[in-house]
């Protein structure tokens, strides 16, 4: 070391202010003694530092409890409600889909996601944590770092450190201190300078650059290129036949087969009338109940299938008007007087020109459609006993 | 420190027996009143007692293989407990008598008119089953009786290559236990549902048996150390070693559990599906849900902060009370089977209290008979020098 950078070097310890000073000590005994003596003294910010588990430096250091597992706890916990709700805000809200015929909410299936979640967020949060605490962020090094303390604590020797913030922290006192406990090679530890970090590097930015054309080189490669070679292919490439191909094994040639003879979708009941003559429908009954709900959904179903011909009031003047046989309008005497199974079996098999509706609308639909067409003939012939308010 | 041999106070034969009698009386009073429910409540207490005593077993072994030191003083405690393996096979006689009124695949006309159930019939047919549950408890029984030979015959002769003998043993041990328990599960449970399966079923038998054994090698220790009859020197991080075992286990359980659930609910095939729908009419809806936190969620917040894993307190009543969530996890796989509505009294109490009677009652002639502590074993004091 030549005069001159050891004069700079005192000038800078000069400016420079002290972190702690720590000691090595040879043995595992001595350290515990050691920090015996640093609690019986007062010391309260103090740490100790080994190169392994040192069994009863807790109690030896006076250590409560540490407060990490509430913050492991608080990460987990905050990363498996993340996770949660991800999933349903995904599966629910955005993007319903029907998988395997179950609820949008299939809760079970979010439990693996959510406990790799949980696990993950809360292992990488607590070291960060823990690092970030450490390093007292945004530092990015300890003032230990790179010092022969450190060197020594993590392979031969153990190491006691008094820290600067310590109430009772006095620089020679802490020396003499140490060195009655049995420390060896007392050393002052100062904190480290801090360094603006320069974003705009060349090294950095090139470091950016070559990872950036690695990922784009290496995922055009795999998605390109590797996922169409064997073995990737295997699980394109099955003893199956791929949607609108056509089928060898049937005459026909169709891929996608009709179900057999008389197979009914489950919740559809077939129409129960089938081949019935008409008069066993025409006496039927609505069955459903003529409420405000019923209404609308008659409403709805009329406005999507009748109102297309039979005109939104059911006077028969649609859109379609003059381009078909003009549809009748529903208010007529005749329609007026039908019992309601007529209209349901109009509905149903269909009548002159308008075709059967049996397979677009549901049984309960019709009924309603029928509630909706009595409310729409109500309004046009409404008696003056109508206008009577509810007391 | 030296151990010192002590007899077990008269209380502990007088509680064997006040458990064992209460519960004999009541399996009397059940099997003249409802024998067919009894039956039900047998097979219960059959993989109940089978769970418990292959479960102390399997972690004599298990230290054994990972050259554990940590249990060793108190590895005597679960020997003990294996002792009762045998007596197993007493609780399986009045079912051999009696599986045409539990297992419908044991009527040859159902049989032939069920192709899926002739497909089973070279595994699933009286002689087989029985051979099959004798042979997997004389085998187990045989590995037991050459552990503890050996292991007793080093208390005497101090000998290191017994435990290297132990340790190969218990190597052939772990495949053999593994696909004996697989077997007795598939056998006493699963095929009270003969169409049903799961692939998992076994390893769902395993998990239980495991925690069961070291739940009643945990109570067990940890009150005999307390009342000073193991070597002095088992300490907190033994304590928490037990717990931390016992909740790794009872995480170990819900994993496979939820991995059955999952799997089944999933693809939802009906014919696996069923025995989900099985457990959710009828009332079994709210045991099922019970169940998760019976067996999971309760014993899982009482394990998880670190000072209750080394709390003696805290460790007896979470060993009971696993005990009884696996009891009450049997009761859930099997008594679905047996009623379509949830059934619940007397019938179903003699069963365990027989076997927590008996399990006491082999311990207590064992404690007569052999040291506490194995003190010929060359792991003994690095056992209990052990710390965290």
């Amino acid at each position: 070391m030549t005069e001159h950078s050891r004069h700079t070097e005192e000038a800078d310890i000069m400016n420079k202010k002290i972190y702690s000073i720590g000691g090595l000590f040879d043995t595992p005994d001595s350290i515990t003694h050691a920090a015996e003596e640093a609690v019986k003294e007062g010391y309260t910010k103090f740490d100790v530092n080994t190169p392994y588990p040192v069994h009863g430096m807790e109690s030896a250091m006076k250590l409560k409890p540490s407060l990490i597992g509430l913050v492991t706890l608080f990460i987990g916990l905050s990363g498996a409600a993340f996770a949660f709700m991800f999933m349903y805000w995904v599966s629910v809200v955005d993007y319903p889909l029907i998988i395997g015929g179950k609820p949008f909410f299939s809760w079970p299936a979010f439990v693996p996601v959510t406990f790799e979640v949980t696990v993950l967020s809360a292992a990488v949060g607590t070291v960060a944590v823990m690092i970030a605490l450490f390093f007292k962020f945004p530092n990015n090094a300890h003032p230990l770092h790179d010092t022969n303390y450190m060197k020594h604590v993590s392979s031969d020797r153990f190491g006691l450190n008094v820290v600067a913030i310590d109430p009772l922290f006095d620089e020679s006192k802490v020396r003499d201190f140490l060195s009655r406990t049995g420390a060896k090679d007392i050393e002052i530890f100062y904190e480290p300078e801090r360094k603006p970090i320069r974003v705009f590097d060349p090294k950095f930015i090139g470091l950016l650059v070559v990872i950036a054309m690695v990922t784009a080189g290496v995922t055009y490669f795999t998605l390109n290129k590797l996922l169409y070679m064997p073995p990737f292919t295997w699980m394109a490439e099955q003893d199956r036949l791929s949607s609108q191909s056509q089928n060898a094994m049937f005459t026909d040639g169709f891929g996608m087969r009709n179900p057999v003879e008389g197979t009914v979708a489950r919740g559809f009941t077939p129409y129960e009338f089938k081949g019935q003559p008409d008069s066993v429908v025409r006496n039927l009954s609505n069955p459903l109940p003529f409420s405000k709900e019923v209404i609308d959904r008659g409403k709805m179903r009329y406005n999507t299938y009748c109102s297309p011909c039979h005109g939104y009031f059911g006077k028969g003047d649609s859109r379609l008007n003059g381009q078909f046989p003009n549809p009748p309008t529903l208010h007529s005497d005749k329609v007026r007087n039908w019992p309601d199974g007529n209209i349901y079996h109009v509905i149903t098999n269909g009548q002159n020109v308008m075709p059967s509706y049996d397979k677009q609308i549901t049984r309960d639909d019709r009924w309603a459609i029928i509630h909706y067409i009595r409310v729409l003939q109500r309004s046009l012939n409404a008696k003056d006993t109508d206008l009577e308010t509810k007391k | 420190m030296e151990y010192q041999k002590k007899e077990l106070p008269d209380k502990v034969k007088n509680t064997g027996f006040l458990f064992a009698g209460i519960g004999l009386l009541l399996i009397a009073v059940s099997y003249i009143l409802d024998p067919r429910r009894e039956a039900f409540n047998n097979i219960i207490g059959l993989t109940f007692f089978a769970s418990i005593a292959i479960g102390a077993l399997a972690l004599v072994a298990l230290e054994y293989i990972s050259g554990a030191v940590w249990s060793v003083p108190f590895r005597r405690v679960s020997e003990f407990i294996a002792s009762s393996l045998p007596l197993v096979l007493v609780f399986a006689i009045p079912l051999f008598l009696m599986l045409g009124m539990l297992f419908h695949w044991t009527h040859p006309e159902v049989v032939s008119a069920d192709k899926l159930l002739s497909g089973k019939s070279p595994y699933l047919n009286i002689p087989f089953f029985i051979g099959r549950t004798i042979g997997v408890i004389l085998v187990l029984y045989v590995f037991y009786a050459l552990f503890t030979r050996n292991s007793r015959k080093q208390d005497e002769s101090k000998e290191q290559g017994l435990t290297r003998t132990n340790v190969k043993l218990s190597a052939a041990f772990m495949p053999v236990a593994g696909i004996g328990l697989t077997l007795l599960s598939i056998d006493w449970i699963m095929s009270l549902e003969p169409h049903w399966y799961s692939t998992i079923f076994g390893v769902y038998y395993i998990s239980a048996t495991l925690l069961a054994g070291l739940a009643a090698t945990t109570y067990a220790s940890v009150s005999l150390n307390e009342a000073g009859y193991l070597i002095p020197g088992v300490n907190k991080d033994h304590y928490y070693s037990l717990g931390a075992l016992m909740f790794a286990i009872t995480n170990f359980w819900a994993y496979i559990a939820f991995s059955q659930f999952l799997l089944i609910w999933y693809a939802n095939i009906p014919e696996e599906s069923i025995w989900f729908v099985m457990r959710w009419e009828g009332g079994w809806k709210y045991i099922s849900i019970l169940l998760i936190f019976v067996r999971f969620v309760i014993p899982y917040a009482g394990l998880l902060s670190q000072p209750s894993k080394s709390n003696p307190k805290r460790l007896k009543q979470i060993s009971i009370f696993i005990l009884i969530a696996h009891f009450f996890d049997l009761y859930w796989l099997i008594m679905p089977t047996f009623s379509k509505t949830v059934v619940f009294s007397f019938y179903e109490l003699g069963f365990p209290l027989f076997v927590v009677g008996v399990v006491i009652l082999a311990f207590y002639y064992q404690t007569k008979k052999h040291n506490l502590v194995a003190v010929g074993d060359p792991k003994l004091q690095r056992g209990l020098d052990f710390h965290l």
